[in-house]
């Protein structure tokens, strides 16, 4: 055997060289580059600062005494000729969904939720405050609410103009005109703060409805939403709810479902802006695993780790409790984050901050349950639910926020009960009385009541897309891979590796592992006593 | 059979580099293995299946290698399966060897593997190694299965498969590792692997059966060197 040092080395050198090439090829050679769902994103979104040739606050229409809401409408008309026929047929207007022709649909038809339940086809005044028209659907639609840029309460505003004008109070009526007159002056397109007045405040307060959307988000930081950031992109609302006609994208009412996941950079033509119309469907570095999670598991799902990260959301509505009173008079009590815990004319609440949102295929629709439909008492009636299932391959597993509450229904007929609640109505918040409610607001609807009320456990969903947090925060990976407290539980019927196993599988494998130490154990202790007598017999 | 300790060089610097490479490979690829089936947290989740997945390809290649070293130096005829004096090398391991009794089929040149070493690496190297790799490989391109027409695979199938050649490899590990203490002293057989001379005794007799060459494979010649 002639050995040739060199060659050795050389040969030796060649097989480090390689086996350092195969385990680093890849890991590291991206390091420092941005992911490209990051550059398309940049690339999409680059030079949309808006500009105009136009200041309405120059417009003589505009500058003028304005008695009444409907009086701004009509200048505002005087140039935008089609926006209130283009406003009438949008579902900010008709609040019934345009996917479903009966008008069953929508917050002035039949569905209902488990906050406060019904509009009662906007009889019930309170829940209309948040219409875009100057009074429910009758004198004519409010532009100001979205294209104003100064933050006013208009109706408080006008209601107050005329009441201090009929006490004689000239100046401070003058005051409130200026007020008035400003805002109506500063027009612009909707910002966070327009769409936040009524989204933000769903459910009769700040952050009831959504656990994506309160009024956090009218300044966020960056850690709290990366797109909507004042030190980040700063986005308005309608950078992606895009807008054709005053339709805004974004509705999840019912079907149909975005079927095609379109992307910005094949066509700048898509209906619903989405994560991957401007992140890409692989918008994460080349090799990384998460790229092959995009057709199953959506952005949000690990993008947003958590909701409510900065004020507190309801998570639970106790209309049970509702109706208390103390010397004759209602009340309410306050807990943690100062948020209520008890109004008599609400009943009892749950709030939560930082929550894990619960999981579900999504097929970008949500089945309902209306006033019209029967449910079944006995279990938790799901009067919305996410639509999809995982053989659905337009179906993603998506985060949510599960409102739970305990909602009145009808005993007899097995159906939801629509209370009317408005003081303005004579509704329940000003009798307190639930028999007067019920045949009220069941009245309206035109719905049969039987007079027996019970409480049945409800769920009510919200699917979580904003929020979205930084990369740093995002969900990591065992949260979900993991056999306990995985955060995909509840999702069955599929093999998810580190969350199953096959537990015989597992028993059989170790049994053999511990099988084959016992046995050399047992081997080499013979060995070793075997070896100690055949000495002591030499 | 003088019972004087000779040296021969057994397993070549390809074979022993192999050997270790693997012997590395196998175990990273155990622990990350382990970790991801969520039995242990050692590296995190996600480094865990990074470097199982980068380690797992690098084995197939390397193993790729070594296939071809195996049929261009007709060293995988010592790994044609026999039943020729099997017994008498289980017989040993469960009773000679308490006895002192010397090896049935000790090692030479040319003859590196007893009957059930031969049987043993046969199995592993042709059946569970591969066979790993395999599910591996499947596990590791789940995504692509509809486009290659594998729709009728279940991610749960081939993690069964995966997770149950994972235990054989472990146990045979186990075992494999304390086997190399069985030489004539404890370390005897991990030292050959080192430095690729095994001592054996002197006058050791190769049977034609075992030569791993035949027919006009030339026959090996005493080394001067050695004998």
């Amino acid at each position: 055997m002639k050995r040739i040092p060199n060659k050795k080395a050389a040969v030796c050198l060649v097989i480090l060289g390689l086996v350092s090439l195969m385990f680093f090829s890849g890991s590291f050679a991206e390091e420092n580059d941005q992911a490209p769902g990051r550059s398309m994103a940049d690339q999409a979104t680059k030079g949309v600062e808006h500009w105009s040739t136009t200041d309405h606050s120059k417009f003589p229409a505009l500058d003028r005494e304005f008695d009444s809401g409907t009086e701004i409408t009509e200048a505002c008309l005087s140039c935008h000729t089609e926006a209130e026929a283009q406003i009438h047929k949008t579902i900010h207007w008709t609040w019934l969904s345009p996917y479903d022709v009966d008008g069953t649909l929508g917050k002035a038809g039949y569905s209902i939720n488990n906050f406060c339940v019904s509009a009662n086809k906007m009889k019930d005044t309170e829940c209309t405050h948040c219409h875009v028209g100057w009074k429910a659907k009758e004198d004519g639609i409010n532009c100001l609410l979205c294209h104003s840029q100064k933050d006013i309460k208009w109706r408080d505003e006008f209601a107050d103009y005329h009441f201090f004008k009929e006490m004689g109070d000239k100046e401070i009526a003058d005051e409130i005109q200026t007020k008035i007159r400003d805002g109506a002056k500063s027009i612009g397109l909707p910002g966070r703060t327009n769409c936040g007045n009524c989204h933000f405040y769903g459910g009769g307060g700040e952050a009831v409805k959504h656990g994506d959307l309160d009024a956090s988000l009218v300044n966020p930081m960056k850690t709290l939403d990366v797109h909507m950031a004042i030190d980040g992109q700063n986005f308005r609302c309608t950078r992606c709810h895009t807008t054709v006609f005053h339709r805004i994208a974004g509705r999840v009412y019912s079907p149909p479902a975005v079927t095609h996941r379109k992307s910005l950079v094949e066509s700048d033509l898509v209906p619903k802006i989405m994560c991957e119309s401007c992140h890409t469907a692989t918008p994460h570095k080349k090799g990384h695993k998460a790229n092959d999670h995009t057709d199953r598991v959506a952005c949000q799902s690990c993008h947003i780790p958590k909701f409510a990260r900065a004020h507190a959301t309801m998570m639970w509505w106790d209309w049970s409790t509702a109706g208390k009173l103390k010397d004759g008079k209602p009340y309410r009590e306050k807990g943690e984050w100062d948020r209520p815990t008890y109004k008599s004319i609400k009943g009892s609440f749950k709030w939560d901050k930082d929550v894990t949102p619960e999981y579900f295929w999504y097929n970008g629709s949500l089945s309902t349950i209306t006033a019209k439909d029967v449910i079944d008492p006995t279990r938790p009636v799901w009067l919305s639910k996410p639509a999809g299932s995982r053989d659905d391959p337009n179906s993603r597993i998506f985060p949510f926020k599960v409102h739970r509450g305990n909602t009145p229904y009808d005993k007899v007929n097995n159906t939801m009960l629509t209370m009317l609640e408005s003081e303005e109505v004579d509704g329940f918040w000003k009798t307190f009385d639930w028999q007067d409610a019920m045949q009220k607001g069941m009245a309206i609807m035109g719905l049969p009541y039987s007079g027996e009320i019970g409480f049945v456990k409800t769920n009510y969903v919200y699917p979580t897309t904003h929020m979205v947090a930084p990369k740093e925060n995002v969900v990591d990976c065992i949260e979900c891979h993991r056999g306990n407290n995985s955060r995909l539980a509840s999702l069955t019927g599929f093999y998810m590796p580190g969350r199953d196993h096959f537990k015989f599988l597992d028993i059989l494998g170790w049994l053999g592992v511990l099988a084959a130490a016992g046995g050399i154990s047992l081997h080499a202790a013979g060995r070793y006593i075997a070896g100690i007598t055949r000495r002591k017999e030499k | 059979m003088t019972g004087k300790m000779i040296k021969i060089y057994l397993y070549t610097r390809y074979e022993r580099s192999w050997h270790w490479l693997q012997m590395v490979l196998i175990a990273v690829l155990l622990v990350t293995g382990l970790e991801i089936h969520g039995t242990f947290t050692l590296l995190g989740y996600e480094t865990a299946v990074r470097i199982h997945n980068i380690v797992g390809i690098s084995w197939l290649v390397a193993f790729a290698f070594f296939v071809f070293w195996l049929f261009t130096t007709g060293e995988w005829r010592q790994y044609i399966p026999t039943t020729k004096k099997v017994l008498e090398v289980a017989l040993y391991y469960s009773y000679g060897i308490f006895r002192g009794e010397p090896h049935p089929v000790p090692k030479r040149k040319d003859a590196k593997h007893n009957p059930l070493q031969r049987l043993t690496y046969l199995g592993v190297a042709m059946i569970l190694l591969p066979a790993q790799m395999v599910t591996g490989l499947l596990y590791w391109t789940y995504n692509s299965w509809p486009a290659r027409g594998l729709d009728g695979l279940t991610l749960g199938m081939v993690a069964f498969v995966h997770t149950a050649l994972a235990f054989g490899i472990l146990i045979f590990m186990v075992v494999h590792v304390y086997m190399t203490t069985t030489g004539h002293t404890v370390f005897a057989h991990i030292k050959g692997m080192i430095t690729g001379w095994e001592e054996i005794e002197e006058g050791t007799i190769i049977e034609d059966w075992e030569h791993k060459s035949k027919g006009d494979y030339p026959r090996p010649t005493p080394d001067p060197k050695i004998s």
